[in-house]
């Protein structure tokens, strides 16, 4: 049986779809067979983040309607045997997505998957509860940022409230913090909210911090997921963050500001 | 930071501000959620009830409910006119 996670947030343009990529990327390379789903249906761009757009054949609308099986939906990863992609669709009719197919969906992709990753669109509106009804577990994206806080905290609710495993009285939806485009320097200047200061306000188990990066725009521009970029911050947090999701006790890095050189103080930068 | 900086008046930074205006959001948010749907009609209906009997404003009265662990409150309060006394 695939364990089901959500990527979610409420508010847009957080990463979610980062980080998306970004962990079901990191899982595949640990040897876990995995899908990632973009249910953006409309607005679909996990393909493009994930640089496979030009093999797009069918969508998850399709198969749920029946017009194609999974097996011809689903874009094997070039660069990760153990990772498939499970398109959005570029149909208006948000409706197209039904509670029931895509419960059929994700039955059929347990059996063969070990991890299956719900991309969640923006919003509290049906694709986002589509994405987050079937889930085990969530992962909460939010930046350090009024609006992101209180939009993360709005979707902790309804994950406490309207999953299946809230309506069947399951154990609940384990939830994590992600907390990205964090900026040390901000925060030590007083201008951004902490690390701490979110954790207590959502009264969360912090999955990781990705820093602020240039990294992440140049991995998207290349459609390679960002934690491939063994050399960047960000790339080295999101694979941080995949081993303590698989249990690791791995420390939190990249919370301090950088020591600045003496040119850089005298001259500010 | 450059050296002039440091000559600056230190100001107290915009992120305890938002820490405090997200933590009295985000309780608010909170206590409503876990409230009862059908409290805005039963606000509404007995508004109305009273209202056959004193003139009362819209807003006189207040449904306020609260749940712990062992039970759930619900607090009714009913601000009655000074006028109104006894028809």
């Amino acid at each position: 049986m695939a364990r089901i996670i959500v990527v979610t947030s409420g508010k847009g343009g957080v990463g979610k779809t980062t980080t998306s990529a970004s962990i079901a990327m990191g899982l595949a390379r640990r040897g876990h067979r995995t899908a990632v789903i973009d249910f953006d249906v409309g607005l679909r761009n996990l393909d493009l983040v994930m640089g496979c757009e030009r093999r797009v054949v069918y969508d998850f609308v399709n198969v749920i309607n029946q017009e194609a099986n999974l097996n011809q939906a689903l874009i094997r990863d070039k660069r990760e045997d153990n990772l498939f992609i499970l398109p959005a669709s570029q149909t208006r009719d948000k409706e197209a997505l039904t509670k029931e197919g895509v419960g059929r969906v994700l039955d059929e992709l347990a059996q063969s998957f070990d991890y299956v990753v719900c991309d969640s669109p923006a919003g509290i509106e049906h694709g986002a509860t589509m994405a987050m009804y079937y889930a085990d577990d969530a992962i909460v994206v939010t930046n350090p940022e009024v609006s992101s806080v209180r939009d993360s905290d709005r979707m902790l609710g309804i994950l406490a409230s309207k999953s299946r495993r809230a309506e069947r009285g399951d154990e609940p939806i384990r939830e994590y913090l992600l907390l990205s485009r964090y900026s040390p320097e901000r925060v030590a200047r007083g201008e951004m909210l902490s690390v701490d200061d979110v954790k207590d306000i959502l009264a969360l188990d912090l999955l990781g911090v990705i820093p602020e990066s240039q990294s992440v725009l140049s991995a998207s521009n290349a459609g390679v997921p960002v934690i491939l970029d063994e050399a960047s911050d960000a790339g080295r947090a999101y694979a941080d963050l995949v081993g303590r999701y698989l249990g690791e006790d791995l420390p939190h890095r990249f919370l301090e500001a950088q020591k600045k050189g003496l040119l850089s103080r005298l001259f500010g930068g | 930071m450059g050296l002039l900086d440091r000559f600056r008046v230190a100001r107290k930074g915009s992120a305890s501000v938002a820490r405090e205006r997200l933590q009295i959001m985000i309780a608010r948010d909170r206590s409503e959620r876990g409230r009862p749907s059908y409290l805005p009609k039963l606000e509404k209906e007995i508004l109305e009830v009273i209202r056959k009997y004193v003139e009362v404003d819209p807003d006189a009265v207040s449904v306020n409910y609260e749940q712990d662990a062992h039970q759930e409150v619900l607090e009714l309060n009913i601000v009655l006119p000074e006028s109104a006394q006894r028809a």
